[in-house]
């Protein structure tokens, strides 16, 4: 499912005198098959991004009791947002919702503190129970085992274990199989490593590769981790204030080093040695991958040497 | 004089009965002196927040001594001054919330220990400006970004007057600015008020700041030096699944590709090396 975002605003308390833009005339389109980047600060409006993309936040012509204002004479007609994901028109009142969400997940972040049943397996069968009500409890055991091997976890060894005595990192395994369990096309996983050492880090971006690999057309992470970024993503947008500052892929968007600074935000490793080496004459092109880094400077290293 | 003080301590979170029993702590000794700055790093499940609850007496050691500013944390009539001694700030900043306003937040530590009024208000004053919240001193402890509470936390430490203040991957939780923020407080306090310091993380790049580094693994110390001296012990670090985050992977990835940089912390200090090596090559 490709998601296309046109002109997305939305303002908290709208009407009052507190109100401010959390997104303002975002349009974007994320392609079916991505592993995307989203970046910002807090306050940027990614979150608000990010819960339009499941109908958390509904467009204001999704509202019942939406009725479209007449032009005034002389004025054009009002243009309203959109946002298509796939089949499903979120801006149309009229849309499965339910459905929808069942195809696009969101893992929040740190999941783990959302685990509520007492064993994991109920946890995980929990979103089945809402959206896919009409399986038996066969076809239903089937997708909780499936979902709980696809997160790296056994499945005979776990299930019946409390999530409260699992290790942080199997908990933020369980909070994920939870929401992959309805099979979604789109994964979205807000700062899906916050919080880990660096081995859990590596063991979790491991995780979501797999994932986008077997189980989820689309994966979407939304991270401060630059190097989490440069490292995964095909493409990257850059939110501040509201507004799309940056849609480019990593190997592009860190070239705009000085533009990104000024917004605040940092850039990968690899690209704050490429600046400190241009200081010094030394040009390097990368893609800013630490692989793709190492070996530019091997090559002009032994360019050199020749 | 030493603030913290640990003699063979081992503790363990099962029964002493149990035939499986495991150690969170085993066998630790560490001594901190009064002023210093110590980074603990280890990574999940390593003993480290075991070792900081250790050392306020949240936990008691099952074998070994703990002394804190002389008192010995064992002592059921100590403990109390203990924790006077010893504030710990914790990972989430919201688990740490008391009050919904930002003063009142502050005021419960010293409120507790029966402080009186007219000092609280000092102390209070006293905390903000020192974390550099004093203008939000009124504001809701809901509004504030985590950064700020972290910081609200540490000034409801500050405000009981501890000698030793434990980080317990207090950053963790945080966004790279809000790191920041507490990084530049906890250097502060221990630089100019000569705070004791034991930071537990597993930032490798927050120990830098430190006077001393000490690395743990499965409830031991392994490794104890500068952090200069345990970053270069890089081979040894990756053993104990601590791995040098960015930078310290592109020295390795140089190394193995046949060029001698060494091990260092700083973008700045690699193009540095590099920049040494080509232009060596050139004569």
């Amino acid at each position: 499912m490709r998601i296309q975002a046109e002109r997305l605003s939305y303002s908290y308390q709208a009407g009052s005198s507190f109100s401010a833009y959390a997104l303002k005339d975002v349009t974007l389109t994320i392609e079916e098959g991505e592993f995307f980047g989203i970046i910002g600060h807090t306050g940027s409006g990614k979150s608000t991004f990010v819960q339009h993309l499941n109908a958390l936040i509904k467009l204001p012509t999704a509202d019942k009791k939406f009725k479209p204002k007449k032009p005034k004479k002389g004025q054009p007609a009002p243009v309203y947002p959109s946002l298509v994901i796939g089949k499903y028109d979120l801006g149309d009142k009229k849309t499965n919702f339910k459905e929808l969400r069942s195809k696009v997940g969101i893992v929040f972040q740190y999941p783990e503190y959302q685990l509520f049943a007492e064993s994991v397996y109920d946890d995980v069968a929990f979103g089945l129970k809402n959206f896919r009500s009409e399986l038996s409890e066969e076809e239903k055991t089937v997708l909780v085992r499936d979902a709980i091997s696809a997160v790296g976890l056994d499945y005979e060894s776990v299930k019946d274990a409390s999530p409260f005595d699992l290790s942080g990192g199997q908990k933020r395994r369980v909070a994920i199989a939870g929401v992959i369990v309805t099979r979604p096309e789109i994964l979205i996983l807000d700062e899906p490593a916050a919080g880990l050492d660096p081995l859990g880090k590596k063991e979790i971006m491991e995780l979501l590769h797999s994932l986008h690999r077997d189980w989820c057309k689309t994966v979407i992470i939304v991270s401060h981790d630059m190097d989490e970024i440069s490292e995964n993503c095909t493409r990257a947008a850059v939110f501040s204030h509201g507004e799309l500052k940056f849609v480019l892929p990593p190997s592009e968007l860190f070239l705009h080093d000085e533009e990104l600074k000024a917004l605040d935000l940092d850039i990968p490793v690899t690209a704050k040695v490429r600046l400190a080496l241009k200081a010094k004459g030394i040009d390097v092109q990368t893609d800013f991958t630490e692989e793709d880094f190492a070996e530019k400077v091997l090559a002009y290293y032994k360019g050199v040497r020749a | 004089m030493k603030a913290v003080e640990f003699e063979n301590v081992s503790f363990s979170y099962q029964r002493e009965d149990d035939e499986n029993r495991k150690f969170a702590v085993k066998n630790v000794n560490l001594s901190v002196e009064e002023g210093e700055f110590v980074a603990v790093l280890g990574h999940n499940g390593s003993g480290k927040s075991t070792l900081a609850r250790l050392a306020n007496a949240l936990l008691q050691a099952q074998e070994g001594k703990i002394i804190v500013m002389g008192m010995d944390v064992s002592d059921p009539a100590m403990q109390f001054e203990v924790r006077k001694n010893v504030g710990i700030v914790f990972q989430n900043p919201d688990n740490q919330t008391v009050a919904s306003i930002v003063e009142d937040d502050i005021a419960f530590g010293p409120e507790n220990i029966g402080v009186p009024r007219e000092e609280i208000g000092r102390r209070i004053e006293k905390a903000l400006s020192d974390v550099g919240m004093t203008q939000y001193r009124d504001r809701m402890t809901s509004a504030l970004s985590g950064g700020q509470k972290q910081r609200v936390a540490i000034a409801g430490v500050l405000a009981i007057n501890p000698k030793v203040m434990i980080l317990d991957e207090s950053t963790a939780m945080l966004d790279p600015k809000g790191r920041r923020e507490i990084m530049q407080v906890v250097k502060r306090l221990n630089r100019e008020e000569g705070m004791t310091i034991l930071l537990i993380t597993h930032f490798m790049e927050e120990a830098l700041l430190a006077d001393r580094a000490i690395v743990m693994n499965r409830g031991e110390i392994v490794m104890q030096g500068t952090p200069d001296e345990i970053f270069e012990r890089h081979e040894e670090l990756e053993t104990y699944n601590l791995t040098l985050p960015g930078i310290g992977a592109l020295c390795k990835k140089l190394q193995d590709g046949g060029m001698p940089v060494p091990y260092v912390l700083t973008p700045e200090e690699l193009a540095e090396e590099i920049a040494k090596c080509v232009f060596r090559q050139n004569g």
